[in-house]
């Protein structure tokens, strides 16, 4: 019997504790062990052994760390080979009577991904698939993630499973106290990102005992189709006689686990400070338990790095604003490459209060594929909710969902063979819950009989690649009654047999029913609470509309969704006018500022610079405003910071609140207009170093002095900025580095510029620095500060 | 007398207000008091406070600090150990959380990154010095002031051998890239005399 058949009917027993038996055995502090294979095979095979006696079913191979990253390749394959080997040893050694595995054993690398650490995600799927192709190649039954602490990684591991081999494998998280992984994600947001890859078992081990892991094992199995596991460690440890003591024994422990099993859970063992007699205990103690059914849970569920969100509770509000159809401004954003602007997009739709958020960067002149993967990645280091790949290229969808940190949602694919032979082995691949759009070769229907016929279609086919009904939802397309005044009727009985009749859940792009009329929200609002009414689950809708999200809070209200109607009532004075912010309530009335804008730059509120912008520019011409009020404003302030009379917080409150007045007047202006005239600063934190924020003083201040500042961001090679300099011609590159280690990559940099763009000013700034650095590694110039830099920008553009 | 490693999660330190406007290179006037506590409202619940440490014996010879699983050359740090016989050597963090808030407002709000910045290296220093002084209470010990790779001629590569000592990627979550930074960043190392009293 192979291991995924054991599996489906029986409680599986892994192995408890090896590291704690190789430190009873002498290994020290900072020893490799997986050295071991090689230098005490007999201790690893009588460890195998003693487990497989006590009645472990799998035994994991002492590979935890045996990645690329530690061992050279030809060192790697020796140790996975002889680790291999010691466990068939260990079979080969023990009478026991039970079904006998091998694991090969998969643990961190130890690195945290990009772009909060430096391991980029490709080269973490690559580490990971050097291991996993040595496990198929030696010969094993399965492959064991464990002890991930960060969900990113967790994700390059499987995937490295699923491309390199066709072995069976189960992956389990270390939970910290708070039942989350060190980077956030909940046992709910795990389930989703696992199961919807593909894997056979799923759970928790290491870092606390059992009786702490019983809540995510309950959250495990409140989610889970597949079977949960649990290996946890003895207790926890304490320091007895400078000796390492776990403090549960092997009967409390047998104990402890035997009432999770009962609940549901079907892969157990033990992690750190367990020993074959745990093992032994649990499974004398288990003995006589039928293993719990497995049963599919039908739950539609994305996630994010640190949550899931689920589907059929309230409705799901899913932002659409990242998205450039009709936006000028967002265009402008995508053509310059400026992902700020996007960002901003997101963080403001989630304090409006959505819950998904729709990412679509298409356009025509832009790398959709490049565009999109950056957006999403950019998007998921900041905003913790999940995103909606939105794209009609096959090839940036893929390069998103690839990159994408969680379970996504996926839109769209349709009732034409082409695209669901497109989308649904993505969906198979990575995972995803698929929008699917009632319309096929023949177009969109009109009547709802046959949109409902196409979505019968797409759940056959879904099927054919194994995508299970849960993880599709039906939109029946809201097309505008401006053209056809039946559309919405169409649209709404569709849903409603979807969702009755199919069981399936929906979601719809509302504003569309609204096209060409005037006052759209009031139509969109309306049409919104219909559709909810008709078993609506999802709405790709505006959250800045105050009546759409009216609509939404008092139907939650009105449904019973809302207890007490807590969240109507924390809501409901957003449905009125929009009131006034509490920076335009600020008094301006000190005669010492020339004028209105000027005072709330200087003081530094950003919402009434805006506020006064917008109605500055009505009766004045952008420049005037900007020369006779943005710039001195500015001035003051700079003069300020320059005399220590200002500091830097309000240097940078003040810049923020130029921005946005500058963000106002951009806004009005055609787009490409803004930017051709300015002189170019090129900016980035050299390769190596991840601090940036220097770095975006720097850039915002230069940006309100009129410079295009092109960001390369951080850990940027000295290749890249050379490229981009003469790319742009660019006369001044500012170089920022935090850590004297990563100094020589600045000097590297300099010196790639000086031979290869010896044209090109270069201005170094960053903690370590000084003058006397700046000049021995060859810079033009170094500033202390970020005014600094302004005035030396100035200076070599003769401003 | 090779002791285990530990790890252990604190509560939140008092928050130092006047520390942190310190850091941003700030002065108390209401916009910069309304900045932090804006931000101290948004990031304080996303801190965690977790250390990881481990009690070794040292020997000194001269420059060599000895701790017989690694050693290290450092003159400044062997004075600093010298009268010690043991250490404790630990690495500590409050967290991703914080470095994805900078990361977020670096972008869209540059004063509210510096401002957090400032809040995370405070949060870090006052973990730093809870740590020690519940280190001193329990084991009933006094320690030497802190001392951390980087500081004066001690190599800041010595990292590698403090990571693979106290296995921190797994104990807290704490990594170190290829150069020698630790993410998060709002991290610390370092090494404790133990005074012989």
């Amino acid at each position: 019997m192979n291991f995924k058949e054991y599996l489906q009917n029986n409680i599986v027993y892994l192995d408890g504790g090896m590291g704690t038996l190789l430190q009873a055995n002498g290994l020290q502090p900072g020893e490799l062990p997986e050295l071991w294979n090689l230098t005490h095979p007999e201790i690893i095979t009588k460890i195998h052994t003693d487990y497989f006696n006590a009645g472990s079913n799998v035994v994991c191979t002492n590979t935890f760390g045996a990645n690329s990253l530690k061992f050279d390749e030809a060192q790697l394959e020796q140790i996975v080979k002889a680790a291999i080997t010691n466990a068939k040893n260990a079979i080969t050694n023990s009478k026991a009577p039970q079904h006998k595995f091998i694991a090969i054993d998969i643990g961190p690398t130890g690195k945290l991904l990009k772009p909060l650490g430096d391991l980029d995600f490709e080269d973490a799927v690559s580490v990971f698939a050097k291991t996993v192709k040595l496990g198929a190649k030696y010969g094993v039954d399965l492959v064991i993630i464990e002890t991930m602490n960060d969900s990113y990684e967790t994700k390059a591991a499987l995937l490295a499973v699923k491309e390199n081999c066709d072995l069976p494998v189960i992956v389990s998280n270390a939970y910290d106290q708070e039942g989350k992984l060190m980077t956030g994600a909940t046992p709910a947001a795990m389930v989703a990102l696992i199961e919807g890859m593909g894997a056979d078992a799923l759970g928790a081990n290491c870092s606390l005992g059992p009786r702490q892991l019983r809540i995510v094992a309950e959250e495990l199995l409140k989610y889970a189709s597949i079977p949960v596991i649990l290996k946890p460690n003895a207790g926890l440890p304490k320091s007895v006689d400078g000796k390492t003591v776990f403090d549960i024994t092997p009967q409390e422990f047998a104990d402890e686990l035997t009432n999770i099993v009962k609940m549901g859970v079907r892969v157990c063992g033990g992690c750190c400070g367990t020993t074959p007699e745990y093992i032994k205990a649990l499974t004398d103690k288990t003995a006589n338990i039928q293993p719990t059914p497995l049963t599919k849970k039908n739950l539609t569920v994305m996630s994010s790095y640190s949550h899931a969100v689920k589907f059929g509770e309230s409705p799901i509000l899913i932002g659409e604003r990242i998205n450039p159809t009709g936006k000028k401004r967002f265009k402008q954003a995508l053509l310059e490459n400026d992902i700020d602007y996007i960002l901003a997009e997101g963080v403001n739709q989630q304090e409006k209060g959505v819950h998904i958020l729709d990412v679509n960067v298409g356009l025509p002149d832009i790398d959709e594929v490049a565009m999109l993967e950056s957006a999403v990645c950019e998007l998921q280091a900041i905003i913790d909710l999940p995103l909606q790949i939105d794209t009609a290229d096959i090839c940036a969808m893929e390069a998103a969902l690839r990159r994408y940190n969680g379970k996504a949602m996926i839109n769209s694919v349709n009732g034409k063979a082409e695209s669901m032979a497109a989308i649904f082995p993505l969906v198979k691949k990575y995972g995803g819950v698929v929008v699917a759009l009632t319309l096929d070769e023949n177009g969109i229907p009109s009547t709802a009989e046959k949109r409902v016929e196409i979505a019968k279609k797409i759940l056959a086919n879904a099927t054919k690649y194994g995508i299970d009904k849960k993880d599709i939802i039906f939109d029946t397309l809201a097309m505008t009654i401006s053209a056809d005044t039946s559309a919405a009727s169409a649209t709404l009985d569709a849903l409603y047999t979807i969702k009755t009749e199919l069981g399936c859940h929906t979601s719809l792009g509302v504003s569309n029913v609204s096209f060409g009329l005037p006052n759209r929200d009031a139509v969109n609002s309306t049409f919104f609470s219909m559709a909810l009414q008709n078993g609506l689950s999802a709405a790709i809708m505006n959250p800045y509309s105050s009546d759409m999200i009216k609509t939404y809070y008092t139907y939650n209200a009105l449904k019973g969704l809302d207890p007490n109607c807590t969240d109507y009532i924390a809501h409901a004075d957003e449905f009125t006018a929009t009131a006034p912010s509490p920076a335009a309530t600020e008094p301006s009335g000190d005669s010492q500022y020339a004028s209105e804008l000027q005072y709330a730059i200087i003081k530094g509120f950003k919402d009434k610079a805006s506020e006064i912008t917008k109605e500055l520019i009505k009766v004045n011409e952008p420049l005037s405003i900007v020369n006779l009020e943005i710039i001195p404003a500015l001035n003051t302030v700079g003069v300020g910071f320059e005399n220590k009379t200002v500091y830097l917080p309000q240097l940078l409150m003040s810049a923020e609140a130029a921005k946005s007045a500058f963000e106002v007047i951009k806004s009005t202006m055609p787009s490409g207009d803004t930017k051709s005239k300015k002189p170019t600063f090129v900016i980035a934190t050299v390769h190596g170093d991840i601090h940036d924020i220097g770095k975006n003083i720097v850039k915002l201040l230069l940006e309100n002095y009129g410079f295009n500042v092109v960001d390369l961001g951080k850990d940027v090679p000295a290749e890249a900025i050379v490229e981009k300099v003469i790319e742009l011609n660019a006369k001044i590159v500012g170089l920022s580095a935090l850590m004297t280690t990563t100094v020589p990559a600045m000097q590297r940099t300099i010196e790639l510029i000086k031979q290869k763009a010896p044209w090109c000013k270069t201005i170094v700034g960053g903690a370590v620095l000084t003058q006397e650095y700046a000049d021995k590694i060859g810079a033009d110039k170094y500033a202390r500060d970020a005014m600094e830099a302004v005035r030396y920008a100035e200076e070599v553009f003769n401003i | 007398m090779n002791e285990t490693t530990l790890t252990k999660t604190y509560s939140a330190p008092p928050i130092d207000k006047k520390e942190i406007l310190r850091y941003a290179g700030g002065i108390a006037d209401d916009n910069t008091i309304k900045l932090l506590n804006e931000c101290i409202n948004e990031a304080l619940n996303h801190i965690t406070y977790k250390v990881c440490y481990h009690k070794l014996p040292v020997k000194l010879n001269g420059d060599l600090c000895d701790f017989g699983v690694f050693n290290v050359q450092s003159k400044n740090l062997a004075t600093n150990l010298s009268g010690c016989n043991s250490v404790i050597i630990f690495g500590a963090t409050v967290g991703i959380d914080i470095d994805r808030l900078i990361t977020k407002y670096s972008h869209i709000s540059p004063a509210k990154a510096l401002m957090l910045q400032a809040f995370g290296t405070e949060r870090i220093e006052s973990l730093c010095d809870d740590f020690c002084k519940d280190i001193q209470n329990t084991l009933k010990i006094q320690l030497k002031p802190r001392f951390s790779a980087g500081y004066g001629d001690l190599p800041l590569d010595t990292q590698k051998q403090i990571f693979s000592l106290l296995n921190l990627p797994k104990n807290i979550g704490l990594t170190l890239n290829d150069s020698l930074l630790m993410s998060p960043t709002k991290s610390v190392t370092a090494f404790i005399g133990i005074k012989e009293v």
